[in-house]
């Protein structure tokens, strides 16, 4: 019976709903904080966010020497 | 595609033809009636303990931090090789390597540093829209619209038939939309328009663990650091990022905020948080433990869906691949978008920081690919 299967169905939802509702959540003044720890933290070796310099960065322009 | 949850909307007739039939359905249908109410106010529940915790605005919180300068970034080196729109890419771990896929077909791995093309695959199908790099960079993986993910062994010698040593090791009822390997070479991790992931054994072909409880396709995935343990993000159609535990099969968490398909999802590098991009034109970040959404990027004159999207190596920024050709740069912490760069001649389709963030990569349906520092 299609009734049944639905049931089966529901109860699953419920029960992922009550994990979910369960788990143990931190202020988002808190997560917000580490968030910002992490970035500040990492800043000097994040080659995007610092601009290399071009020597150091494979994809940018080399300067072309020469011999003599 | 979306398939409609009977579930929550079932109608069940009654014909009581028979009398214990008719209180049979009676009972069934009070069962499910206490269920519904159960779930609903579960629901709301959840809604209340994530409410309770939202205190402050991220960037409230970052509002002491310095300002970002201006940046410049161009176009780098420009990849040109695909017959049709480039939909996929990925970097190998030696950060000069790149395999890409496309609508015509082919699988191209080229070295980023100098242009070239060192391996071509053909595909049996055409839109192969998912492909990725092994850890070992020995292999790429690629799949689409034949609704599997196969690995080819990448030889040293250019001119053996790639071909030939092509092994199947995923099946899905509908097309590919991502995969990635996971730690090693011997396991890959897939989404799939027929709205579930899976894990696979590369070696046997062997299906580890499948993944259910999206209500439509699942469009992308992102593996979390190895530092943090065993989870992944998936982002689908119908709205919804999961976060699941990859042993037990348990989706973990959920958050459903953005108003349209999300077409990708991407760990913040610490593992706390990830951002999605979706087809309502924002970015929007989510920490795992604040359990809810703590920013959205923005503005007014940027209507086009987001098709990609990922963070430079800090977490500070963040890059979007836009359907309206661009990228847009945004400071994850303040929330403002820093930059927006112009080149590609048609959407930006997929996007991804190279790992030593030193640049990034983009692919566009202009059929090229393109590297910028």
């Amino acid at each position: 019976m299609s009734g049944s299967s639905n049931i089966v169905a529901m109860k699953k939802v419920v029960l992922q709903l009550r994990l979910e509702a369960g788990i143990n959540r931190v202020k988002v003044s808190q997560a917000a904080a580490d968030l910002q720890q992490f970035c500040l933290q990492h800043a000097q070796h994040d080659p995007l966010l610092t601009g290399m310099s071009t020597s150091n960065n494979p994809f940018r322009p080399q300067k072309v020497c020469s011999f003599l | 595609i979306l398939f409609i949850f009977e579930q929550y909307f079932c109608h069940i007739v009654l014909s009581p033809l028979i009398p214990e039939m008719a209180t049979q359905e009676v009972q069934l249908n009070e069962t499910l009636a206490h269920l519904k109410s159960e779930s609903e106010s579960l629901k709301s529940k959840l809604e209340e303990e994530r409410a309770k915790l939202h205190d402050v605005e991220l960037h409230q919180v970052a509002e002491k931090v310095e300002g970002l300068g201006q940046f410049v970034m161009k176009t780098r080196r420009t990849l040109k090789g695909h017959g049709n729109k480039v939909l996929c890419m990925d970097w190998c771990k030696d950060k000069r390597r790149i395999v890409s896929s496309s609508q015509d077909g082919k699988v191209i791995v080229w070295d980023a540093f100098t242009t070239n093309k060192e391996h071509a695959v053909t595909m049996p199908c055409t839109w192969v829209m998912a492909c990725a790099y092994a850890p070992s960079g020995c292999a790429v993986a690629c799949g689409g619209l034949d609704n599997k993910c196969s690995v080819y062994p990448l030889s040293l010698d250019k001119n053996e038939n790639l071909a030939a040593k092509k092994k199947s090791v995923a099946m899905h009822t509908n097309y590919l939309s991502a995969c990635s390997f996971t730690n090693s070479d011997m396991q890959i991790l897939t989404s799939s328009g027929d709205g579930t992931c899976a894990l696979w054994d590369v070696e046997s072909g062997q299906l580890l663990q499948s993944f259910h409880g999206h209500a439509a396709d699942v469009l992308c995935l992102d593996l979390a650091p190895s530092e943090t343990g065993n989870t992944f993000v998936s982002g689908g159609c119908d709205k919804k990022a999961n976060v699941w535990d990859m042993r037990s099969g348990q989706c973990i968490q959920s958050f459903e905020t953005h108003e349209s398909d999300i077409n990708s999802v991407r760990y913040y590098p610490s593992g706390d948080a990830f951002a999605s991009g979706s087809d309502d034109a924002t970015c929007r970040l989510y920490d795992l433990r604040a359990d809810r959404e703590v920013a959205i990027y923005s503005k007014e004159s940027i209507i086009f869906g987001v098709s990609s999207v990922d963070f430079s190596l800090s977490g500070r920024l963040l890059f979007g691949g836009y359907n309206d050709y661009t990228i847009n740069v945004w400071d994850v912490l303040k929330g403002t978008r820093v930059s927006i760069l112009f080149g590609h001649e048609n959407r930006v389709s997929t996007l991804r920081v190279s790992p030593d963030g030193t640049a990034f990569s983009t692919g566009s349906w202009d059929h090229t690919l393109r590297i910028w520092a």
